[in-house]
């Protein structure tokens, strides 16, 4: 494969999956808006003749409109689970405010004079609400709604993280994998569809309300309509596979374990912080972990063997500018002090005190500095800064904790940490653009993610550890002007995961194993 | 025929109307006069129950209206209030075809009564039937809004200041047709107001209104020559000259006018106000010929003036 492949070349390539992940993305902003005005209309309604309970109301709903949508993920997933119920719920409280807002205020702005000659002409309760109130509100609602729909289109990317699907699978996806074109093939639709709706409620919204009696009819039909596209499979399966979204694009991933191992697994996409804690409650069977990751040994879950050798090494080692180690000669000894001192066990084993235990990263890297006899008070010198960057999980805080407590102790440095900076190509990114100077890398990953080399290169030096090493570290030095200092020690590679029980009860030990059940066990073509 | 008996209105500790009691015969007008505030629209929205008395009854014709269904009841009682309170989302025929509808009439029958209506009410049905409230002058739509109150021939028709968003010039023509309307001629009809030259305009009867009571009922002449405390005198202190002459016809005073010959532009009618007559003596004409059966009557101010003192002064 030569060159770089056009955006037009993936959409046309990836189609299938497009129409998929864009049918899953309107079905799960219709459903959860059909549901949100089914329950804020008549709230709204209700608030609008209870003044004293509409402040309560609006309050409440106000509130959950100003929780992060990650976080209010994060919230629904003990009670609800995985998949589309905690997302359509998350999308669902989303939209609520702007639609009893929208109604209250409608209501209310109804001339008294107006609902009071209607009950004077001799209209019941129901005749004044449907022929006089809504229509006349109408247009208030329908800006709410419009307001809820537009929302809803962009937070249904973050259901990609809960195995609900939609296109925030290839933003995501696109993300951890440094795609631009995957990126674009999600990000464009997701736009598209936002600009869609938009346009298509305005258009709505312009029809006179004198013939509001028409949209009364159509709306809620058009938008059950939608809501259908969105059915949610229920088909049966032996075991289900969740994999990240990186994981899925990945040749050392998804794709070599189709091509290779021939397995064939259904799947669904979720994102890493949710995945080990749906295979532990059974949501899923099979995982795409980290080997050194801490959740393994709180869920009490098994790496499979990789018996055909697709995952590549992941030693990790901190990533540098080389502008930095020139400028502060002193920098590089420090950080080298970290090298070869933590092996898979141990790292597993820091990763559970912080992802389960939940001790914080800084006292998990003091005490471990400690054991070994390398913590050093800091020395609170001004002779320059260094930027950490890290990863959005546990290891990498702990290892740029490490760093800082070593940089600072043996050198006359400050240190400011940039945590949380998600995947590869954000940190890579930060780093390129001198926004960061170092953060912890996998030479896996900037073999695979960032040099993107042909297959016979990667075939070369996949094998051995010590070549990839080798490789990875000539040509980031010659292409980005970056240095892969000495690796700390631990391989932290891909790892399909399954509960342990489970394993052993199926006799699944390999990757071959599982795909061998598998194949037994589907039905004859 | 409405006959309210001691209604009473409390908002928790306040007590908008107290104690109240009226009676209006078939096809009469009485008139609710006072300032704001003074429980007349509270008074008059509890005869169609928009507001529910605390106590007290009403009966219209002989029937209690608090053991009927109030939007059964309300489609039987015509209602014009000072916001006209049509519906924006509807046409004038719409607007007017509201009261029918609920009653479901056939929809011919409802478009050949509208369309009468507007015609009636100088709203030609080419121009204006299929308008929206927000296309019509304030004049315009209050007529709109009589002929929705209208169109079902309601027996008793309530108003709630029907001209007071209204223009003076607008408001006294309107006045007028209102009351040539035939078919208001046989209505029974409760109307609020706070203008006293509409009340004695407009009413048989004049209840006047303070602080949630009738203070005093009566015809205009009651009212101003028997004023029952100084609030009622008082609130025709004002334009008392005015009133007075608008209370009385040259039949009142016919006795002590001189003789006189019909002259140059011909006679009119002594059922003519005093007032009217002084307009008509005010528009460069010294002197008026009065009729009466085959009597003639000649006036000036002067006379005018003299002539109803005396009448005063008898009484």
């Amino acid at each position: 494969m030569t060159g770089q492949q056009s955006l037009w070349e993936f959409v046309v390539q990836q189609s299938d999956k497009l129409w998929s992940q864009t049918v899953a993305h309107v079905g799960l902003t219709c459903v959860s808006l059909v549901i949100a005005v089914m329950i804020g209309l008549p709230l709204g309604i209700w608030i609008a003749r209870k003044d004293r309970l509409a402040w309560a109301v609006l309050g409440i709903a106000g509130v959950l409109q100003t929780i992060p949508s990650i976080a209010l993920l994060g919230f629904l997933i003990p009670a609800l689970g995985i998949g589309s119920l905690p997302a359509i719920t998350a999308l669902f409280l989303y939209a609520l405010l702007p639609i009893i807002r929208n109604t209250y205020t409608g209501i209310r702005q109804v001339d008294p004079a107006v609902t009071e000659a209607a009950r004077a002409l001799g209209m019941n309760y129901w005749q004044v609400l449907f022929g006089v109130e809504l229509p006349l509100a109408l247009p208030v609602i329908l800006a709410g709604v419009r307001t809820a729909a537009v929302i809803n289109v962009g937070v249904a990317t973050l259901a990609a993280y809960i195995a609900a699907g939609g296109l925030g699978e290839f933003i995501f996806g696109g993300i951890a994998l440094n795609n631009t074109n995957m990126i674009l093939a999600g990000a464009i639709p997701a736009a598209l569809l936002a600009i869609l709706i938009d346009q298509l409620l305005a258009l709505v919204q312009k029809i006179n309300t004198r013939k509001a009696r028409l949209v009364l009819v159509v709306m809620p039909v058009l938008m059950l309509t939608l809501s259908g596209f969105y059915l949610i499979p229920i088909a049966e399966v032996k075991l289900l596979g969740g994999f990240t979204p990186e994981f899925m694009g990945r040749e050392d991933g998804y794709l070599g374990l189709k091509s290779k191992y021939k397995l064939n697994i259904p799947t669904v996409v979720i994102s890493d912080a949710v995945m080990y804690k749906a295979a532990f409650e059974k949501k899923l069977d099979v995982i795409s972990g980290y080997s050194t990751d801490g959740r393994l040994k709180a869920y009490d879950l098994i790496t499979l063997e990789d018996d055909q050798h697709i995952f590549p090494p992941y030693y990790a080692s901190p990533l540098i500018r080389k502008e930095i180690l020139e400028k502060y000669l002193e920098l590089q000894p420090a950080i080298d002090q970290l090298a070869g001192q933590i092996t898979d066990s141990v790292m597993t084993e820091l990763n559970y005190k912080v992802d389960y235990l939940k001790a914080s990263p800084e006292k998990v890297a003091t005490d471990f500095l400690r054991s070994r006899g390398l913590f050093k008070e800091p020395r609170n010198g001004n002779k320059g800064q260094v930027r950490l960057g890290s990863k959005i999980f546990a290891e990498q805080y702990i290892l740029i904790s490490m760093y800082k407590i070593l940089i600072e102790g043996n050198t006359e440095l400050k240190t400011v940490s940039r945590t949380g900076l998600g995947g590869t190509k954000i940190c890579f990114d930060a780093l390129a653009n001198n926004e960061i100077d170092m953060y912890p890398e996998y030479t896996g990953t900037g073999l695979l993610v960032i040099l993107k080399p042909t297959p016979r290169q990667i075939q070369e030096v996949s094998s051995d550890p010590e070549k990839a090493f080798a490789f990875v570290q000539k040509e980031f030095e010659k292409e980005y002007r970056m240095q892969w200092l000495k690796p700390i020690g631990f391989n932290n590679a891909y790892a399909l995961m399954m509960r342990k029980e489970q394993a052993q009860s199926l006799h699944i030990n390999t990757i071959t194993d599982l795909k061998n059940y598998l194949a037994n066990d589907q039905p004859p073509h | 025929m409405i006959r309210a008996s001691h209604i009473s209105k409390q908002y928790g500790d306040v007590e908008a109307v107290r104690d109240i009691s009226f009676e209006v015969k078939e096809g009469e007008t009485l008139v609710l006069l006072g300032t704001s505030g003074c429980g007349k629209t509270t008074t008059l929205k509890m005869v169609n129950r928009l507001i529910e008395a605390s106590s007290g009854t009403i009966e219209i014709d002989g029937k209690n209206i608090f053991t009927e269904n109030p939007e059964q009841l309300r489609r039987t009682i015509g209602y014009v209030s000072q916001n006209n309170g049509l519906f924006p989302h509807f046409t004038v025929r719409e607007n007017i075809g509201i009261v029918p509808k609920l009653l479901k009439w056939e929809q011919s029958e409802i478009t050949r009564h509208t369309d009468r209506l507007l015609e009636q009410l100088r709203l030609p049905v080419r121009e204006f039937a299929s308008k929206y409230p927000d296309e019509l002058s304030g004049g315009q739509k209050q007529r709109v809004a009589v002929a929705r109150a209208l169109i079902a021939n309601p027996p008793v028709l309530l108003m709630d200041e029907p001209f007071g968003a209204l223009d003076p010039v607008t408001r006294a023509n309107l006045r007028q047709e209102f009351r040539e309307l035939p078919e208001l001629k046989r209505k029974t009809i409760v109307l609020v107001t706070h203008d006293v030259q509409e009340a004695f305009e407009l009413g048989d009867h004049i209840a006047v209104m303070d602080k949630g009571k009738i203070v005093q009922s009566g015809t205009a002449r009651q009212l101003l020559f028997n004023p029952a405390n100084s609030f009622v005198s008082s609130f025709f202190d004002h334009q008392r000259l005015f009133l007075e002459l608008n209370a009385f016809t040259f039949h009142d005073i016919w006795d002590s006018l001189p003789a006189g010959e019909v002259t140059g532009s011909g006679a009119v009618s002594a059922n003519l106000s005093l007032w009217e007559g002084m307009q008509q003596l005010g528009a460069g004409r010294n002197e008026l010929s009065v009729k009466r059966e085959n009597e003639i009557r000649s006036v000036s101010q002067s006379i005018i003036f003299q002539s109803f003192n005396n009448y005063k002064n008898i009484r």
